[in-house]
Protein backbone atom coordinates (compact mmCIF):
# COMPACT_ATOMS: atom_id res chain seq x y z
CA UNK A 1 0.00 0.00 0.00
CA UNK A 2 2.81 2.37 0.83
CA UNK A 3 3.96 2.12 -2.77
CA UNK A 4 0.63 3.20 -4.22
CA UNK A 5 0.33 6.00 -1.70
CA UNK A 6 3.77 7.30 -2.62
CA UNK A 7 2.99 7.10 -6.29
CA UNK A 8 -0.13 9.21 -5.90
CA UNK A 9 1.26 11.37 -3.11
CA UNK A 10 2.28 14.50 -4.99
CA UNK A 11 -0.95 14.85 -6.95
CA UNK A 12 -3.05 13.97 -3.92
CA UNK A 13 -1.47 16.81 -1.93
CA UNK A 14 -1.87 19.18 -4.86
CA UNK A 15 -5.54 18.21 -5.18
CA UNK A 16 -6.32 18.90 -1.54
CA UNK A 17 -4.48 22.21 -1.68
CA UNK A 18 -6.41 23.20 -4.81
CA UNK A 19 -9.65 22.28 -3.12
CA UNK A 20 -8.74 24.36 -0.06
CA UNK A 21 -7.87 27.29 -2.28
CA UNK A 22 -11.23 26.94 -4.05
CA UNK A 23 -13.01 27.33 -0.72
CA UNK A 24 -10.98 30.41 0.18
CA UNK A 25 -11.69 32.02 -3.20
CA UNK A 26 -15.38 31.15 -2.80
CA UNK A 27 -15.31 32.95 0.56
CA UNK A 28 -13.90 36.01 -1.16
CA UNK A 29 -16.61 35.95 -3.82
CA UNK A 30 -19.27 35.47 -1.14
CA UNK A 31 -17.98 38.55 0.69
CA UNK A 32 -17.76 40.78 -2.36
CA UNK A 33 -20.23 43.26 -0.82
CA UNK A 34 -19.22 43.13 2.85
CA UNK A 35 -17.66 46.33 4.19
CA UNK A 36 -14.15 45.93 5.63
CA UNK A 37 -13.71 42.36 4.41
CA UNK A 38 -10.13 41.63 3.38
CA UNK A 39 -9.69 39.13 0.56
CA UNK A 40 -7.49 36.15 1.38
CA UNK A 41 -5.61 33.67 -0.72
CA UNK A 42 -3.18 30.77 -0.48
CA UNK A 43 0.26 30.91 -2.04
CA UNK A 44 0.01 27.60 -3.82
CA UNK A 45 3.74 27.30 -4.66
CA UNK A 46 4.83 27.82 -1.07
CA UNK A 47 2.21 25.44 0.29
CA UNK A 48 3.16 22.71 -2.15
CA UNK A 49 6.82 23.11 -1.31
CA UNK A 50 5.96 22.89 2.37
CA UNK A 51 4.00 19.73 1.73
CA UNK A 52 6.93 18.20 -0.11
CA UNK A 53 9.57 19.39 2.36
CA UNK A 54 11.35 21.52 -0.21
CA UNK A 55 13.28 24.60 0.88
CA UNK A 56 13.69 23.64 4.50
CA UNK A 57 16.81 23.08 6.53
CA UNK A 58 17.15 19.38 7.18
CA UNK A 59 17.65 18.33 10.77
CA UNK A 60 19.25 15.19 12.10
CA UNK A 61 18.56 15.72 15.77
CA UNK A 62 15.35 16.73 17.43
CA UNK A 63 17.11 19.60 19.20
CA UNK A 64 18.19 21.17 15.91
CA UNK A 65 16.38 24.33 14.97
CA UNK A 66 14.22 23.81 11.96
CA UNK A 67 12.33 26.21 9.79
CA UNK A 68 9.77 23.60 8.87
CA UNK A 69 6.29 24.85 9.47
CA UNK A 70 3.98 21.91 9.34
CA UNK A 71 1.01 24.04 8.57
CA UNK A 72 0.28 22.93 5.06
CA UNK A 73 -2.52 24.87 3.39
CA UNK A 74 -3.22 26.87 6.51
CA UNK A 75 -1.24 30.06 6.00
CA UNK A 76 -3.63 32.34 4.20
CA UNK A 77 -2.30 35.68 3.07
CA UNK A 78 -4.15 38.91 2.37
CA UNK A 79 -4.52 40.04 -1.19
CA UNK A 80 -3.02 43.37 -2.23
CA UNK A 81 -5.88 45.16 -4.01
CA UNK A 82 -5.42 46.95 -7.32
CA UNK A 83 -8.21 49.44 -6.61
CA UNK A 84 -9.08 49.53 -2.93
CA UNK A 85 -12.67 50.60 -2.38
CA UNK A 86 -13.85 53.20 0.12
CA UNK A 87 -15.73 50.74 2.32
CA UNK A 88 -12.51 48.88 3.18
CA UNK A 89 -13.39 45.82 1.13
CA UNK A 90 -10.46 44.44 -0.87
CA UNK A 91 -12.39 41.89 -2.96
CA UNK A 92 -12.11 42.62 -6.66
CA UNK A 93 -14.59 40.42 -8.44
CA UNK A 94 -12.68 40.30 -11.72
CA UNK A 95 -9.51 39.17 -9.96
CA UNK A 96 -11.27 36.62 -7.78
CA UNK A 97 -13.22 35.13 -10.65
CA UNK A 98 -10.09 34.78 -12.74
CA UNK A 99 -8.20 33.14 -9.90
CA UNK A 100 -11.17 30.89 -9.26
CA UNK A 101 -11.53 29.73 -12.85
CA UNK A 102 -7.78 29.14 -13.11
CA UNK A 103 -7.82 27.17 -9.90
CA UNK A 104 -10.76 25.06 -11.07
CA UNK A 105 -8.94 24.29 -14.30
CA UNK A 106 -5.80 23.27 -12.43
CA UNK A 107 -7.87 21.15 -10.07
CA UNK A 108 -9.28 19.30 -13.08
CA UNK A 109 -5.79 18.87 -14.51
CA UNK A 110 -4.55 17.35 -11.26
CA UNK A 111 -7.64 15.17 -11.16
CA UNK A 112 -6.97 13.79 -14.63
CA UNK A 113 -3.32 13.13 -13.71
CA UNK A 114 -4.56 11.15 -10.73
CA UNK A 115 -7.08 9.28 -12.84
CA UNK A 116 -4.47 8.25 -15.38
CA UNK A 117 -2.11 7.14 -12.61
CA UNK A 118 -4.83 5.04 -11.04
CA UNK A 119 -5.62 3.55 -14.43
CA UNK A 120 -1.95 2.74 -14.88
CA UNK A 121 -1.72 1.02 -11.51
CA UNK A 122 -4.91 -0.89 -12.19
CA UNK A 123 -3.76 -2.20 -15.53
CA UNK A 124 -0.44 -3.19 -13.91
CA UNK A 125 -2.37 -5.16 -11.27
CA UNK A 126 -4.55 -6.88 -13.85
CA UNK A 127 -1.60 -7.60 -16.05
CA UNK A 128 -3.51 -6.82 -19.20
CA UNK A 129 -1.99 -5.14 -22.16
CA UNK A 130 -4.17 -2.15 -22.87
CA UNK B 1 -25.33 31.14 14.21
CA UNK B 2 -24.11 27.87 12.85
CA UNK B 3 -20.55 27.21 11.82
CA UNK B 4 -19.31 27.56 8.28
CA UNK B 5 -17.87 24.28 7.02
CA UNK B 6 -18.37 23.59 3.35
CA UNK B 7 -18.69 25.43 0.09
CA UNK B 8 -22.47 25.02 0.39
CA UNK B 9 -22.43 26.97 3.65
CA UNK B 10 -20.25 29.68 2.15
CA UNK B 11 -22.19 30.32 -1.04
CA UNK B 12 -25.61 29.37 0.30
CA UNK B 13 -25.50 31.88 3.10
CA UNK B 14 -24.03 34.53 0.83
CA UNK B 15 -26.93 33.93 -1.55
CA UNK B 16 -29.41 34.26 1.33
CA UNK B 17 -27.79 37.57 2.27
CA UNK B 18 -27.99 38.83 -1.31
CA UNK B 19 -31.62 37.73 -1.44
CA UNK B 20 -32.35 39.78 1.67
CA UNK B 21 -30.75 42.70 -0.11
CA UNK B 22 -32.95 42.12 -3.17
CA UNK B 23 -36.00 41.97 -0.90
CA UNK B 24 -35.18 45.33 0.63
CA UNK B 25 -34.69 46.79 -2.85
CA UNK B 26 -38.09 45.44 -3.88
CA UNK B 27 -39.72 46.93 -0.76
CA UNK B 28 -38.07 50.27 -1.38
CA UNK B 29 -39.08 50.39 -5.04
CA UNK B 30 -42.64 49.35 -4.20
CA UNK B 31 -42.87 52.21 -1.73
CA UNK B 32 -41.00 54.75 -3.85
CA UNK B 33 -44.12 56.72 -4.74
CA UNK B 34 -45.78 56.59 -1.35
CA UNK B 35 -46.85 59.86 0.16
CA UNK B 36 -47.61 60.46 3.76
CA UNK B 37 -49.31 63.09 5.88
CA UNK B 38 -46.48 63.51 8.39
CA UNK B 39 -42.69 63.50 8.51
CA UNK B 40 -42.63 60.58 10.97
CA UNK B 41 -44.89 58.22 9.07
CA UNK B 42 -43.22 58.82 5.66
CA UNK B 43 -41.51 55.74 4.24
CA UNK B 44 -37.72 55.66 4.50
CA UNK B 45 -35.58 53.31 2.42
CA UNK B 46 -34.37 50.19 4.26
CA UNK B 47 -30.92 48.66 3.77
CA UNK B 48 -29.44 45.39 5.01
CA UNK B 49 -26.19 45.47 6.99
CA UNK B 50 -23.73 42.81 5.87
CA UNK B 51 -21.18 41.30 8.22
CA UNK B 52 -18.58 38.62 7.53
CA UNK B 53 -19.16 35.34 9.32
CA UNK B 54 -15.83 33.58 9.79
CA UNK B 55 -15.54 29.85 10.27
CA UNK B 56 -14.86 28.72 13.84
CA UNK B 57 -11.59 27.16 12.69
CA UNK B 58 -10.58 30.19 10.63
CA UNK B 59 -6.89 29.67 11.35
CA UNK B 60 -7.01 26.25 9.72
CA UNK B 61 -9.45 26.74 6.90
CA UNK B 62 -9.40 30.47 6.13
CA UNK B 63 -13.02 30.36 4.97
CA UNK B 64 -15.77 32.86 5.65
CA UNK B 65 -19.27 33.67 4.52
CA UNK B 66 -21.57 36.64 4.88
CA UNK B 67 -24.79 37.25 6.82
CA UNK B 68 -27.27 40.10 6.64
CA UNK B 69 -27.14 40.81 10.38
CA UNK B 70 -29.75 43.55 10.53
CA UNK B 71 -31.92 45.81 8.41
CA UNK B 72 -31.77 49.52 8.99
CA UNK B 73 -33.75 52.51 7.81
CA UNK B 74 -31.55 55.07 6.13
CA UNK B 75 -31.42 58.40 7.90
CA UNK B 76 -32.76 60.58 5.12
CA UNK B 77 -35.30 63.37 5.37
CA UNK B 78 -38.45 62.79 3.29
CA UNK B 79 -39.16 65.46 0.73
CA UNK B 80 -41.78 67.97 1.88
CA UNK B 81 -44.08 69.13 -0.90
CA UNK B 82 -46.80 71.78 -0.73
CA UNK B 83 -49.93 70.20 -2.15
CA UNK B 84 -53.02 71.40 -0.23
CA UNK B 85 -55.49 69.63 -2.54
CA UNK B 86 -53.98 66.22 -1.74
CA UNK B 87 -56.29 64.10 0.48
CA UNK B 88 -53.39 63.20 2.78
CA UNK B 89 -52.04 66.72 3.19
CA UNK B 90 -51.43 67.87 6.75
CA UNK B 91 -52.95 70.97 8.37
CA UNK B 92 -50.55 73.31 6.57
CA UNK B 93 -51.09 71.64 3.21
CA UNK B 94 -47.89 69.63 2.98
CA UNK B 95 -47.36 66.01 1.99
CA UNK B 96 -44.19 63.98 2.49
CA UNK B 97 -42.72 61.83 -0.26
CA UNK B 98 -41.02 58.52 0.56
CA UNK B 99 -37.27 58.90 1.11
CA UNK B 100 -36.30 56.47 -1.64
CA UNK B 101 -33.82 57.16 -4.40
CA UNK B 102 -35.01 55.04 -7.32
CA UNK B 103 -31.74 55.19 -9.29
CA UNK B 104 -29.78 54.12 -6.26
CA UNK B 105 -32.14 51.19 -5.74
CA UNK B 106 -31.78 50.09 -9.37
CA UNK B 107 -27.99 50.05 -9.04
CA UNK B 108 -28.34 48.12 -5.79
CA UNK B 109 -30.62 45.61 -7.51
CA UNK B 110 -28.19 45.04 -10.38
CA UNK B 111 -25.27 44.56 -8.02
CA UNK B 112 -27.17 42.19 -5.76
CA UNK B 113 -28.40 40.04 -8.63
CA UNK B 114 -24.93 39.94 -10.18
CA UNK B 115 -23.41 38.77 -6.92
CA UNK B 116 -26.17 36.23 -6.45
CA UNK B 117 -25.30 34.81 -9.87
CA UNK B 118 -21.60 34.74 -8.98
CA UNK B 119 -22.35 32.61 -5.95
CA UNK B 120 -24.54 30.24 -7.95
CA UNK B 121 -21.73 29.91 -10.48
CA UNK B 122 -19.22 29.05 -7.73
CA UNK B 123 -21.50 26.40 -6.24
CA UNK B 124 -22.31 24.74 -9.55
CA UNK B 125 -18.65 24.71 -10.60
CA UNK B 126 -17.46 23.20 -7.34
CA UNK B 127 -20.34 20.74 -7.28
CA UNK B 128 -19.37 19.38 -10.67
CA UNK B 129 -15.74 19.20 -9.49
CA UNK B 130 -16.91 17.16 -6.49
CA UNK B 131 -18.83 14.78 -8.73
CA UNK B 132 -15.74 14.29 -10.88
CA UNK B 133 -13.64 13.70 -7.82
CA UNK B 134 -16.03 10.97 -6.70
CA UNK B 135 -15.51 9.27 -10.04
CA UNK B 136 -11.74 9.56 -9.80
CA UNK B 137 -9.91 6.63 -11.37
CA UNK B 138 -12.77 5.46 -13.56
Amino acid sequence: MQGIKEKLGFHATALSLRSRRNEILASNIANAATPNFKARDLDFDTELKKANNIGFISTSNEKHLSNVQRRIGKDTLYRDPLNPSLDGNTVELAVEQMEFSENVMRYQTTLSFLTSKIKGIRSAIKGESS
Amino acid sequence: MNDVKTIFDISGRAMAAQLTRLNTVASNLANANNVSGSMESAYRAIKPVFATKFADNLQQSGIATVDAVQIQEVNRIPEKVYMPEHPQADGEGFIYNAAVNVEEEMVEMLEASRQYQNNIEVVSTLRSLMMRTINMGK
